[in-house]
């Protein structure tokens, strides 16, 4: 049993990637290719008669497979389905770090899933708490109601929009410039922004369409989202440089920062860096900036 | 009696002066009388030795029982002529205690397992030994055990003596009636034709079997009619699709990428990384990816390759004609990129196998070679590599020219996934060595890098320019930790083969294994 | 646990195992094939009967066609192949108790 560190609500998720937890081949090798998170998937990945024997491999895959510093999340059956339940079991029995709500619609959906996580922990002495979600948005209702959803728990980390589903519901067709979903993105990362939460864009899905596939990251990238669903390692790499600060931007965070503590140090709250007005507001942004720089082994100092 | 790599060689093997290996260039400065044929004398002139077939071929070279002919495997999986000579030679004139002196041996020369079931064919000297062949040797089947033995290490052992070739079988693409044999210009081309040529000038007899007649003189020839004996014309010496295949393509697989991207950044931290370096590297996955990003660290470091050695595909060919390396020396082509450049692209020049990696010469290409990225079925916490016996013991693989550029090179990168299938390629002893450890310098996996203990120069290198890396235990005991400790396999007491070093040397032996019992 | 009908569980793809269980009236029988059965045959047994002892089976036979499957894979097919058996493998399964 290899021993998971605790599960950290916010963290770097710049890429999450989707496995068959029925793919042991490759499961085991997931965590080499560096993404952030993998995500198991119970849910479409798995055909209905073999629900069962999805929970098998997964729970031993949990158990017995050394992920590093990659953070597990499992994709659960939706509420509308008879799997949730021992889908919830046997994800906190095996000591996922989050499990990812399919379908949500509501901030009820969330406390369904919440109150079924916590019987869990307690049936299998897990600590109370530690189980983190994240809320799958896969229809209008669900963008709609995105706010109260990432309000709903404590253990909520962030959201996703799923396209597929997202533009079967509405009718419409995927588009290069993303006008399809684009004012479901934006409301989504609005809720999630309001409410302090991570905010994750969809699966690009065509493999062969390296254009288009960067054309949407920078699309992303200036709409703010924190990190992508993604369904091959080959599409890690480009995802994390384009999210990687240029050497200007951590030059500029760490002068910031740096002077942030000293100034404030001496009790002073308004100052200027490099002939620019600074406050403690464009501190987050900074430090942020930093964490990601360190994430890419931009950064080696201290100052996060 | 144990040899330099603690593998214990059976006295009875150890005799006529062979001896058990005692490290790299342990045999150098020592002097060799070579062994030369018994030719025979075509003063007269004559207008064509063309013969109506290789039965007829067999008979004018004296054929007999007890013999032993040789065949090179430029055509590879697409051969058909290392079957047509032994078929002739074995149901249509009946011999029998036959040795086959091959360059390697594969899954197109199956047929031939037949003969060694029944005792025709009773012993096997090759490089590769994979199939139906392998399986065969591996049961004990063949009456004496097979020598196995690198590209180097082949021709040094014709030119001593210690293989005599009673006749050599030169499958040509084409060829004029007096047996000047090309690699290109018929309907089966193979490119190179490296290999065959020592065979050509150290056999006794030598036959041409084409499929292509062309011209007089067909100039300039790889095999010279002035070592030729006899030439057949035949339908077809092989299957064109299986010859060479289409354009090897670089794979895209994340994994082979992430590893080829380490090869390169070792490559390139090492002080023989600068303008004019030379390289080699295999056909695998991450081996040939780990071209295209070699290429960026040329482009930005403003340095060009050379010259490039070994068996030759279209990415090397790439290359040459973007101008970026400058000459390319090929002893084998494997796709058709590579058989359609050869002695076409300016700076694309064929290599006999001696002038590629014979140890025993006054200086083989592999002496000069900086870099050279190899891939391994096993290595050992030694660093020594097995390239021919499978996990489960049976032979089905090839030294090649593993053992000769290991060597012969100042970096030797080995690079494989840490894990195959259940089977982990580091483990605590390999089952065969094929490359003794010593020559072995780099091992890149993706789970992580481990530098010989021997090259301290290369570890500080690393460290330089950053590159992480971890002791070789450590991967094997993460190997383990995944798939399992696995059991030891369990031999019979006869040997089945026996693998030379390239210096003639005995590295390891083969045995019989023994057959699970649930 | 008793092994009341035949059940599957796996398939023959590289790295996973295909497990048939069935009701048997005398102790354990296991007929095994694998493509590294010289290296793990042992180990794969090992784990087979381990399962099987957690799951408290005491009668069945299984058939069992191993790809190169690591132990996590093995016990994952032997134990749902036994659940499905009993025609319990989909609720209120013993995570870290027979299950482990």
């Amino acid at each position: 049993m290899i021993p998971r560190p605790r599960p950290k609500r916010f963290r770097l998720r710049r890429t999450m990637m989707f496995m068959n937890a029925q793919k042991p081949g490759l499961i085991k090798d997931a965590y080499i290719y560096g993404c952030d998170s993998i995500m198991l998937d119970l849910e479409d990945a798995v055909a209905e008669n073999q629900k069962d024997a999805a929970r098998f491999s997964l729970y031993h895959a949990l158990k017995t497979i050394d992920y590093g510093s990659t953070e597990v999340i499992v994709r659960i059956n939706g509420l509308d389905t008879p799997h949730w339940q021992e889908d919830i079991r046997v994800c906190v029995a095996g000591g996922a770090d989050g499990i990812r709500i399919a379908k949500c619609e509501s901030a009820q959906d969330v406390l369904t899933v919440e109150a079924a996580v916590l019987e869990a922990e307690r049936e299998f002495g897990v600590e109370e708490g530690r189980t983190l979600l994240m809320a799958a948005l896969e229809s209008p209702k669900g963008i709609i109601n995105a706010y109260e959803i990432c309000t709903a728990s404590k253990r909520m980390f962030g959201v996703a929009i799923s396209g597929g589903d997202f533009r079967r519901c509405m009718g419409t067709k995927f588009t290069k410039d993303g006008v399809d979903l684009m004012v479901a993105r934006g409301q989504m990362l609005i809720a999630a922004r309001a409410a302090g939460i991570q905010c994750f864009d969809t699966v690009f899905t065509d493999l062969d369409d390296d254009e288009g596939f960067m054309a949407e990251l920078m699309q992303n990238k200036a709409m703010g989202f924190d990190g992508k669903s993604l369904i091959n390692p080959k599409q890690i790499r480009p995802v994390h440089d384009l999210l990687a600060p240029t050497e200007k931007e951590v030059i500029w965070a760490t002068k910031v920062v740096e002077a942030y503590k000293e100034q404030s140090a001496a009790g002073v709250g308004v100052f200027t860096v490099d002939g620019k007005m600074i406050d403690i507001a464009f501190i987050p942004g900074a430090e942020r900036t930093l964490r990601l720089a360190k994430a890419c082994g931009m950064y080696e100092g201290d100052l996060v | 009696m144990k040899n330099a790599v603690g593998r214990d060689i059976p006295d009875f093997l150890l005799k006529n002066g062979k001896e058990v290996y005692q490290g790299k260039f342990y045999m150098d400065g020592k002097y060799i009388q070579k062994a030369g044929p018994k030719t025979r004398r075509y003063e007269k002139p004559q207008e064509s030795k063309i013969v109506d077939s290789i039965v007829d071929a067999l008979k004018l070279c004296g054929a007999k029982s007890g013999m032993t002919f040789s065949f090179h495997h430029h055509l590879r999986n697409g051969d058909y002529v290392a079957n047509m000579v032994m078929e002739a030679a074995v149901r249509e004139l009946g011999l029998t205690d036959l040795t086959i002196a091959a360059t390697s041996l594969g899954d197109a020369n199956d047929p031939i397992a037949e003969y060694i079931e029944e005792g025709k064919v009773v012993a096997l000297q090759t490089s590769g030994i994979r199939g139906k062949i392998g399986d065969v040797v591996s049961r004990g089947k063949l009456k004496t055990p097979a020598i196995i033995r690198s590209h180097g290490g082949r021709p040094r052992a014709i030119e001593a003596g210690e293989v005599h070739i009673d006749i050599a079988f030169v499958a040509a693409p084409t060829s004029d009636c007096v047996g000047n044999c090309r690699g290109i210009g018929g309907k089966s081309n193979c490119g190179s034709l490296g290999y065959a040529i020592t065979d050509s000038r150290f056999a006794d007899k030598v036959v041409v079997v084409t499929d292509c007649l062309v011209d007089f003189p067909n100039y300039p020839a790889s095999v010279e009619a002035i070592d030729v004996d006899a030439v057949v014309v035949v339908d077809s010496i092989g299957d064109p699709k299986k010859i060479a295949s289409a354009a090897a393509r670089i794979s895209k697989n994340p994994r082979d990428l992430m590893m080829a991207e380490n090869v390169a950044k070792v490559i390139a931290s090492t002080p023989y990384f600068k303008d004019g370096f030379s390289f080699q590297t295999g056909v695998g996955g991450p081996s040939l990816a780990a071209n295209l990003f070699l290429e960026k660290f040329m482009d930005e470091r403003q340095i060009k390759m050379g010259w490039a050695i070994g068996g030759i595909c279209g990415p090397m060919v790439e290359l040459l004609k973007k101008g970026k390396v400058g000459k390319v020396i090929d002893v084998q082509d494997f796709d058709l990129d590579a058989v359609n450049s050869i002695n076409q692209t300016p700076g694309h020049y064929e290599m006999s196998a001696s002038q590629y990696a014979n140890p025993a010469n006054k200086g083989a290409f592999v002496n000069k070679l900086d870099f050279v990225v190899l891939a391994a079925l096993e290595i050992d916490t030694d660093f020594n590599v097995n390239v021919l016996t499978g996990s489960d013991g049976v032979l089905r693989g090839a030294p090649g020219g593993h053992p000769d550029t290991a060597a012969g090179s100042k970096c030797c990168i080995i690079v494989t996934p840490l894990i195959r299938g259940r089977m982990a390629t580091v483990c605590e002893h390999v089952v065969t060595v094929t490359t003794p450890g010593d020559c072995v310098d780099v091992l890149v996996t993706d789970y992580g890098i481990a530098v010989n203990p021997l090259r301290p120069d290369l570890i500080k290198c690393l460290d330089d320019a950053k590159i992480p890396h971890v002791s070789i235990e450590s991967l094997k005991e993460k190997a383990y930790s995944i798939v399992g400790r696995p059991d030891d396999l369990e031999w019979e007491d006869n040997v089945v083969a026996v693998l030379e070093a390239r210096d003639g040397t005995i590295l390891d032996v083969v045995r019989q294994i023994r057959p699970y019992k649930g | 646990m008793k092994v009341e009908k035949t059940a599957v569980a796996g398939t023959l793809e590289s790295s996973d195992l295909m497990v048939t269980v069935e009701p048997s009236s005398g102790g354990i029988e296991m007929d095994l094939s694998s493509s590294v059965i010289n290296q793990y045959g042992r180990q794969i047994k090992a784990v087979v009967l381990e399962t099987l002892e957690r799951l408290d089976v005491k009668d069945c036979k299984l058939t069992i066609v191993d790809k190169g499957a690591l132990d996590c894979t093995i016990k994952a097919r032997v134990e749902c192949a036994v659940f499905r058996s009993c025609g319990n493998s989909d609720k209120n399964i013993p995570w870290g108790g027979a299950v482990r």
